[in-house]
């Protein structure tokens, strides 16, 4: 493998992670206030194809992805409506956001089946620094959603840890009692940072319909949604870990491919048991850590939160 | 737990949302029969997927299409998105029950279904696409879309520079490894020095994905992209490279208008028109057909003008020799990846072999999964 293949393949995993890694950093988000949403996946569907038609309509992709969001947004509002206003079960709420997300970007989407989309997101490269040698071309020589999601990686990390409403962001997933009684008023912060998540779910979506495969196709997440909920737990709810986790996911479909194209033979299988096998790692590591430091799950995820049960 | 049944109505309500969105895309067509002959045939059809992919079942629903315009006095019912399921034996029977003398079934998946059908109603005939089962009244069909791919392989073999063509390969099946081997012995003949490289996807439908190991097959050199799978991802991959490709199904060129030189495409209509002239005058028999180019069934889509002119006519000399029966695709000698001769000069792959096939031939760089 030459050195010019290895960083063709660093520049690939950052392209297919970051699709990934938009839909992890909204689940975080969602899940620090002790949300867990599993509907990932139905909302990528419904941002991919919402960013698709808006796309289509007005050939803007500034509003496309805003619509996007708006479409995974409005799911993970459902989401919230049903597990913290009603208190129900947030697994299967999350589920059967999933199927109907599923099954809505199908029925909204099959009069675009087939058709290339008119605007989408190109290759821009960063004056001088994409020049730079190595690094400018893994890192800068990407389209505008990646180099947002760098930004974002950077600006959530400093709202969860270094603001005081990520303390508020926290305190609500870790003991939502607490943090109710310094004034803290659980419910909405857990309705804004879930549909926050699902906003970002969205953006992941558009970036498939947008920017990684400009067109729109039935289930075209693929299971991706799936696999960030794996890579939330494989960074350990900690966005600056899920951008390794992202990368490294992605990494590993882009160097399956370069592989099977250069005659090593890797079965594909195990690459695509490969995220998934390295999540169950990271669990058994974290699960033992956490005995002696707190570094893992929200204490309150998945438990909704009632005032009077207190 | 109170909040238990607040969810369940939750629930529900979106589940009856979803069933709703489900039923509105099993829309079953009936053709306008203001133009009633002696006699209307009602046909069924069921489709794995919507119309509108682009892909497999749009060609089939053009199909349809052209049977309707030949035959004004046959009425098409037919029902999209049929899961390879029961369903699809409960939506047969209802379409036998509406009267539909005449049904296809367009997947591989619904031939077990199908058969239980057929042997259910002994005077309706029914028509499967791609499966092995064959009943008095029930047929099988498919397409030689290997020939097509040939005549692809040569387009590709003429307009690499470096010599390396690649392959986005859908699951390691003989209908897949069959592609693969007529192409690169199309490749072969236009240019003796060239390879095909072959990566495997195992999807059929995820365009990222099948993008993505376009890009890869990219990185290693290749400069033309042919596929297997059913979405355009890797004709925009090529698209994006400012290279060659080769599309499938469909004429794919609105996808990638400068990297696309041709497409293997199907041509269903002829064969449904046949099929229920077969049923109307009487001359049914089941057979499990397989036609090629000399039926129209399958055929390459219009050729891109970066194309030279003498190897659009080489190419069409080959068609022709193909139709006319005296050039057949797997005539030996081959050999494999090896070097073994597979076939002997002189002799040809049966059918048999042909619908088994489990080996690369010489020129293909990849193995196949086992």
């Amino acid at each position: 493998m030459t050195f010019n293949m290895l960083i063709a393949i660093l520049a690939a995993a950052i392209t297919s992670g970051t699709p990934i890694l938009f839909a992890a950093l909204g689940e975080i988000v969602t899940e620090k206030s002790g949300v867990q949403n599993l509907g990932l996946e139905g909302m990528m569907l419904v941002g991919a194809v919402s960013g698709f038609m808006m796309g289509y309509l007005t050939h803007n992709l500034f509003l496309a992805v805003l619509v996007a969001a708006l479409g995974g947004g409005i799911l993970a509002l459902i989401h919230s409506f049903i597990t913290i206003t009603l208190k129900a079960n947030q697994v299967v709420s999350g589920l059967a956001l999933t199927i109907f997300g599923t099954g809505l970007s199908g029925y909204l989407g099959k009069p675009y089946i087939g058709m290339p989309a008119p605007v989408k997101f190109e290759i821009v490269p960063i004056p001088i620094l994409s020049k730079i040698p190595v690094i400018g071309t893994i890192f800068f020589n990407h389209n505008l959603l990646v180099y947002f999601s760098y930004i974002l990686i950077f600006v959530l990390w400093f709202y969860i840890y270094r603001t005081r409403q990520g303390l508020n962001l926290r305190a609500t997933g870790e003991n939502p009692g607490a943090a109710d009684s310094l004034g803290v008023n659980v419910f909405r912060l857990r309705y804004l940072y879930t549909v926050i998540g699902g906003m970002l779910a969205g953006i992941g979506g558009a970036y498939l319909s947008l920017a990684s495969a400009p067109s729109w196709v039935e289930n075209m997440s693929g299971g991706r949604g799936w696999l960030a909920v794996a890579l939330v737990i494989f960074a350990v709810w900690n966005p600056a870990r899920a951008v390794f986790g992202a990368y490294l996911f992605g990494g590993v479909e882009a160097l399956g491919y370069r592989m099977q194209a250069i005659g090593v033979t890797v079965s594909p299988f195990f690459l695509n048991m490969m995220p998934y096998l390295l999540t169950i790692i990271v669990l058994i590591i974290v699960t033992i850590n956490t005995q002696h430091k707190h570094i893992g799950e929200p204490e309150a995820l998945g438990k909704s939160y009632d005032r009077e049960e207190r | 737990m109170k909040n238990i049944t607040k969810v369940l109505v939750v629930l529900m309500l979106l589940v009856l949302v979803v069933s709703v969105a489900g039923c509105s895309s099993k829309t079953a067509e009936v053709v306008d029969d203001a133009v009633i002959a002696d006699e209307v045939v009602k046909v069924g059809m069921i489709y794995i997927g919507p119309p509108g992919d682009a892909g497999w079942t749009y060609a089939h629903d053009q199909g349809r299409q052209f049977l309707e315009e030949q035959y004004p006095n046959v009425e098409v019912l037919f029902v999209e998105s049929v899961p390879e399921s029961s369903d699809a034996e409960r939506v047969m029977t209802e379409l036998v029950e509406e009267g539909c003398t005449v049904v296809f079934a367009t997947s591989f998946g619904y031939m077990d279904y199908m058969d239980n059908v057929a042997l259910k109603y002994p005077d309706v005939k029914f028509f499967h696409c791609s499966g092995y089962k064959t009943e008095e009244n029930m047929s099988t069909y498919f397409g030689r879309i290997y020939q097509a791919r040939y005549l692809t392989g040569m387009i590709a073999g003429a307009m690499t520079e470096t010599n390396e063509i690649g392959y986005v390969a859908a699951h390691p099946i003989p209908e897949v490894i069959r592609g693969i081997n007529a192409f690169t012995l199309g490749v072969k003949e236009a240019n003796a020095d060239a390879v095909v490289k072959v990566v495997w996807t195992n999807t059929w439908y995820d365009p990222a994905k099948e993008k993505e190991a376009a890009q890869g097959l990219l990185d290693s050199g290749v400069d033309v992209i042919a596929q297997h799978q059913d979405t355009p991802g890797p004709q925009q991959a090529a698209e994006e490279a400012g290279v060659y490709a080769v599309g499938y199904n469909t004429n794919m060129r609105a996808f990638a208008p400068e990297a696309n030189l041709t497409s293997a495409v199907w041509n269903w209509g002829p064969y449904y028109v046949n099929a229920v002239k077969s049923v109307i005058d009487g001359t049914f028999v089941s057979t499990q057909y397989w036609g090629g180019l000399e039926d129209g069934i399958v055929d390459i889509a219009p050729i891109s003008d970066k194309v030279p002119a003498d190897m659009v006519a080489q190419v069409e000399a080959k068609k022709a020799a193909i139709i006319d029966g005296s050039f057949d695709v797997f005539a030996g000698p081959i050999k494999d990846q090896d070097g073994n001769i597979k076939v002997a000069e002189g002799s040809s792959m049966t059918d048999g072999e042909l619908l088994s096939m489990d080996w690369f031939v010489e020129g293909v760089e990849g193995v196949i999964p086992k």
